[in-house]
């Protein structure tokens, strides 16, 4: 395996460099947000000096780049995700708008009362809440997977759950918050074969594991810049082109149309027609080496990596006596480590690792009813990305060793 | 614990012994005030349920599961607001809040408070804020619905 060298990529990163509350920085949050390299940072910056115009429709020369900028990253974005097409990539604010696009432009239209769409018991509440929102208003039958004790779906429940025959199947490829790396590629064989439309959440599958949308054979996937080492306000959703010609638009305004009377209007093609208003243009092109960038370093590698991370920091949570939760299979596990420290709350636990320089995510990480199901209000969680090395682990495991021994912690051996 | 003195600031040993201990702990059943309070950073809930007698509250609980800062505080305001009058109470309330959002002076505070001095460290952590002033919010949510 071409190895990666966590300490040259570091050196990309300004931000790894600072010094928190005293001590390095160990940034262990990158299931909510990475961070970006200075090959992104400077690109922004260069956009914003040297070529900033609102794009499409001006025909002078700063029009002309920032348009090309912005739409170079819509095709690196096509051949990193494996889309056979660029135009069914629409960019969004975030995934959620995403996801929101689906339901209102998609789902609103095709699907009537008494429908199904069944989604999981592991979804982010992104994934939960505009399906709720859409039941309410159309009589549209919400159902879930349950999810099994120990972080995983069962693939017969998801079996007897499609057969019910619903019309979309909404789920997550990889659990943000306990890291259960789900079977993509049978979920969305047996939701097809049930005659649902699939709509993959990608947020936490995009930045680590390789993509191949073709491959995937699904109808909607979304997912984020952010979490992928670009900028901040760069949703993405896929669509399978047919449908994105059937569906309308999702909000109407400038960009969006083809010709507008007072009387009515025409819609722009794809994937202008979900894209209302001035676009978040800068960003998406600033989007685009942050994908030269994971294209460089390999995807294989990074998820190697970071996995690797976490499975060693899993060992040391296991050896203190930590519950971890989520598979104990370490093929089923990503570069996410959810904890708890028995009888102590996530939030004593962050606040103890923020002051060793630790940055991880504590709290129910947007997915209460899987913390419910699990029984727990929230966890921390450590997650890794292709910057991280030993060190982090290391600062990881003193953090640790700090909680324990200053809230005197006796772990009960075996607890899971 | 000896040596951690960035710990002990926030976590003084007075506020682990109030999350520890649970005289407080529980629900007032009959109960003449009850409120619910959900700190949306971390989904916490507590509830808070009191009896009210002659214009004082007479007993005050709080349950709920939470962090030692949550815990602690909505203990120590069981201890300070139990035998005081409804507008001395609510009066408490405000000196509390006052500590923890306006960096009020911990000398100014009323005796009743003494305790909650210890909760000074937290200031240093503005997410945490949130954490110390759950059951007060809550407490204040349930006189203001109960009236009397």
């Amino acid at each position: 395996m071409a190895a990666l060298n966590a300490k040259k990529l570091r050196e990309d990163f300004p931000i790894l460099k600072r010094l928190v509350r005293g001590k390095p920085l160990a940034y262990l949050d990158n299931a909510a947000t990475t961070q970006k390299p200075r090959q992104v940072i400077k690109y922004l910056t260069d956009f914003y000096e040297n070529h900033n115009a609102n794009v499409h429709r001006g025909v002078h020369t700063l029009s002309e780049e920032s348009t090309n900028m912005a739409e170079v990253t819509r095709t690196k974005l096509a051949k990193f995700v494996g889309s056979e097409k660029a135009e069914t990539l629409i960019f969004t604010r975030n995934a959620t708008e995403s996801i929101n696009l689906v339901a209102h432009a998609w789902a609103r239209k095709f699907l009537k009362a008494g429908d199904i769409v069944l989604s999981t018991e592991m979804e982010h509440h992104s994934n939960i809440v505009p399906w709720q929102l859409l039941a309410a208003e159309r009589g549209i039958v919400l159902k879930f997977v349950p999810v099994e004790l120990d972080g995983t779906l069962d693939l017969a429940k998801v079996k007897a759950m499609l057969a019910e025959g619903p019309k979309l199947f909404t789920f997550t490829a990889l659990s943000n918050a306990i890291g259960t790396v789900n079977p993509v590629h049978e979920l969305i064989a047996l939701g097809k074969s049930a005659g649902a439309t699939i709509h993959v959440d990608a947020c936490q599958w995009a930045p680590h594991k390789t993509m191949d949308l073709k491959a995937w054979g699904a109808d909607f996937v979304s997912f984020s810049a952010h979490k992928m080492l670009g900028p901040t306000g760069i949703g993405v959703l896929w669509g399978r082109e047919e449908l994105l010609e059937a569906m309308d638009p999702f909000l109407g305004g400038g960009d969006m149309i083809s010709r507008v009377t007072l009387e009515k209007s025409t819609w722009n093609a794809l994937p202008y027609k979900f894209e209302a208003g001035t676009p978040n243009y800068a960003d998406q092109a600033a989007f685009g080496p942050a994908l030269d960038y994971l294209t460089a370093v390999g995807l294989e590698n990074v998820s190697a990596h970071e996995h690797a991370l976490a499975e060693k920091t899993r060992g040391i949570l296991e050896a203190e006596g930590m519950m971890v939760l989520g598979p104990t299979d370490p093929a089923k596990r990503s570069g996410v480590v959810s904890f708890n420290v028995p009888g102590l709350h996530p939030h004593d636990v962050g606040t103890a690792f923020d002051l060793e320089g630790v940055a991880v995510r504590v709290g129910h990480h947007c997915c209460q009813p899987l913390m419910h199901k699990l029984q727990c209000g929230g966890t921390a969680r450590a997650s890794f990305y292709l910057y991280n090395d030993e060190s982090d682990v290391e600062a990881f495991g003193r953090a640790l060793k700090r909680t324990l021994d200053f809230f005197r912690v006796k772990p009960k051996a075996g607890v899971r | 614990m000896e040596g951690d003195a960035e710990l002990q600031d926030l976590y003084r040993e007075v506020l682990l012994d109030y999350f520890r201990s649970s005289t407080r702990k529980g629900k007032c059943d009959p109960a003449d005030l009850r409120a619910h309070g959900i700190n949306p950073v971390c989904g916490d809930e507590l509830e808070i349920t009191a009896v009210l007698k002659d214009g004082k509250v007479e007993k005050l609980r709080y349950a709920g599961h939470g962090c030692v800062i949550s815990q602690a505080s909505a203990a120590m305001m069981a201890e300070a607001l139990e035998g005081a009058d409804i507008v001395k109470a609510k009066a408490l309330v405000a000196a509390f809040k006052k500590l923890m959002l306006e960096n009020g002076d911990v000398k100014g505070l009323p005796p009743e408070l003494e305790q909650l001095a210890s909760l000074e460290g937290v200031r240093k952590f503005p997410l945490r804020v949130k954490c110390a002033t759950l059951g007060w919010n809550t407490v204040m949510q349930g006189f203001e619905v109960t009236k009397s």
